[in-house]
């Protein structure tokens, strides 16, 4: 733990797990689906259903949907600059089960028609899980540089995928791997102790079968 | 430089390099993170910074998403102004700005953590005012921010900061406590007194349950600073004055973590207990 966990983060308030953390709650969404959101269904939780409104908590979510961090002062006005930026969302609550009390799901499209849906955690200070991901059971929270490749499923692309990694020189810390059924789309997600190059992106891309390759490199949020 | 897990290990690590304590806390995380020492300074220069344009841009007029909370700060500070006030002026200035910095977060405004969000203002509202007082320039300032940290450091490895695990204490008693630690090094005492304040703040505020009306970062959240603002005050002038906690630092901590451990759930941020389950607290929400 850094003195900066301590003192820190410099957010907007009221409260760093449903104001600070639903924005970045937003923001790996944003990431996740790449593009420019332009539809959002968010279902609130346990804590952020009960609490969410008077805390911000939608739009910080809103405003990490857009991008913003969670120290900036236009998220209470999330709403209103999504109107603007033609970002449409609606919101309702959902009862998930076996998961932290602040939680959300939520799903996104961006401005090529590509959909997520993203299970998200605050647990406290502002820190964040992704335990699902369209469905799929998951475990991160971008804390470190984190790759993500949806591929079909299809034996030796687990090996190709790492393979351009190790060529990188990058080690990899955690693998999960994931899938919705037998030949159907398959989700990795790694994560690495260097900061993830685009040259690995399209390494990674080019490998037949591979769908839509994501980096979270952590400091690159806002990009 | 090796780190530390409790404040008597910190204060050996200040003894054995002959460092200020401000500075044994710098190193230490420096040297865990790899950052440097000019990062790590600029970083705090920014805690700083922020802190002092969200007391700075306060806004009587502005209210909570709830509609709870605003204004409590301009009202306080009209009243010390108007030369009516029994404690004085700085004690004046540290009951607004601690009201001025809960209403900045409970607003939605930029804030610093310290140790979490409801407990924001403890540190600024003890903090600026004093600098001001005695005249001190930021630099002082940003180290008693380390001292601060340290403390805070301390407290969450082998306790807690937060309400949902173990109340109230650990949020407003760990920024009061780090806050007083802080105050002694803007008074020029020595790390023993700092360390002492620490615990002597730390102790006063044990048992302080999280009790949040309606679940709200607002009440009693933001009055809370100001109780922790001045029970640090209270706590660093003990301390300089020579007036030691029988109880070290590091037990008062563990004490803490054991009142926090035993505390019911309903008391523990649930929103149900306490004043949220008081007839007016779940009337102020519409419950």
């Amino acid at each position: 733990m850094s003195i900066f966990d301590i003192l820190g983060p410099v957010m907007v308030g009221p409260s760093s797990s449903h104001t600070a953390g639903a924005v970045r709650m937003g923001q790996i969404t944003r990431r996740l689906v790449g593009g420019e959101p332009v539809r959002a269904k968010i279902l609130l939780s346990g804590s952020f259903a009960s609490t969410g409104a008077g805390h911000g908590t939608p739009r910080a979510i809103v405003a990490g949907l857009m991008g913003f961090m969670p120290d900036d002062e236009r998220i209470p006005y999330s709403f209103e600059i999504a109107g603007e930026r033609g970002l449409e969302f609606e919101f309702g609550t959902a009862v998930l089960h076996d998961v932290h009390p602040n939680s959300a799901l939520i799903t996104v499209e961006n401005d090529r028609g590509e959909r997520v849906e993203v299970g998200a955690s605050s647990p406290g200070g502002g820190r964040i899980l992704v335990f699902s991901l369209d469905g799929l059971p998951a475990s991160f929270s971008g804390e470190v540089p984190t790759l993500i490749v949806r591929t079909g499923d299809m034996p030796g692309y687990v090996s190709r995928v790492t393979g351009v990694l190790a060529a990188q020189g990058i080690n990899m810390s955690k693998l999960r791997v994931e899938r919705q059924g037998r030949g159907e789309t398959a989700i990795m997600v790694i994560e690495c102790d260097q900061r993830i190059p685009y040259k690995v992106k399209v390494a990674i891309s080019a490998i037949e079968g591979v769908k839509k390759v994501t980096r979270l490199n952590p400091g690159e949020e806002s990009k | 430089m090796s780190t530390y897990s409790s404040i008597s290990q910190l204060l050996a690590l200040a003894e054995e390099t002959g460092l200020p304590l401000w500075k044994t806390v710098q190193t230490a995380d420096c040297d865990e993170q790899s950052l440097s020492e000019a990062d790590s300074r600029s970083a705090m220069a920014k805690m700083l910074s922020v802190m002092r344009s969200a007391l700075e841009n306060y806004d009587a007029r502005h209210r909570s998403m709830s509609g709870l909370s605003g204004g409590d700060g301009g009202r306080m500070e009209a009243y010390i102004a108007s030369g009516k006030s029994i404690s004085g002026p700085l004690v004046g200035k540290m009951t607004a700005a601690a009201l001025k910095m809960g209403e900045c977060n409970a607003c939605m405004k930029r804030i610093v953590a310290a140790p979490t969000a409801g407990a924001c203002g403890v540190l600024p509202a003890v903090l600026l005012p004093a600098g001001e007082e005695l005249g001190l320039p930021d630099e002082r300032l940003v180290e008693a921010l380390y001292v601060a940290a340290g403390i805070g450091q301390v407290i969450a490895g082998r306790a807690s900061i937060s309400g949902a695990q173990s109340g109230c204490q650990a949020e407003i008693g760990s920024a009061s406590a780090m806050a007083a630690a802080a105050l002694v090094h803007l008074c020029g005492g020595t790390s023993k007194q700092m360390v002492n304040a620490a615990a002597l703040a730390l102790k006063s505020l044990l048992g302080l349950v999280c009790d949040p009306v309606g679940g709200l970062v607002e009440v009693p959240c933001i009055k809370r600073n100001v109780i922790g603002a001045v029970n640090a005050l209270t706590a660093a002038e003990m301390s300089l004055a020579g007036v030691k906690s029988r109880v070290p630092p590091d037990e008062v901590i563990d004490a803490m973590k054991e009142i926090g451990d035993t505390m019911p759930a309903s008391l523990r941020e649930t929103a149900e207990g306490g004043l949220a389950a008081t007839p007016s607290g779940r009337a102020a929400v519409g419950g």
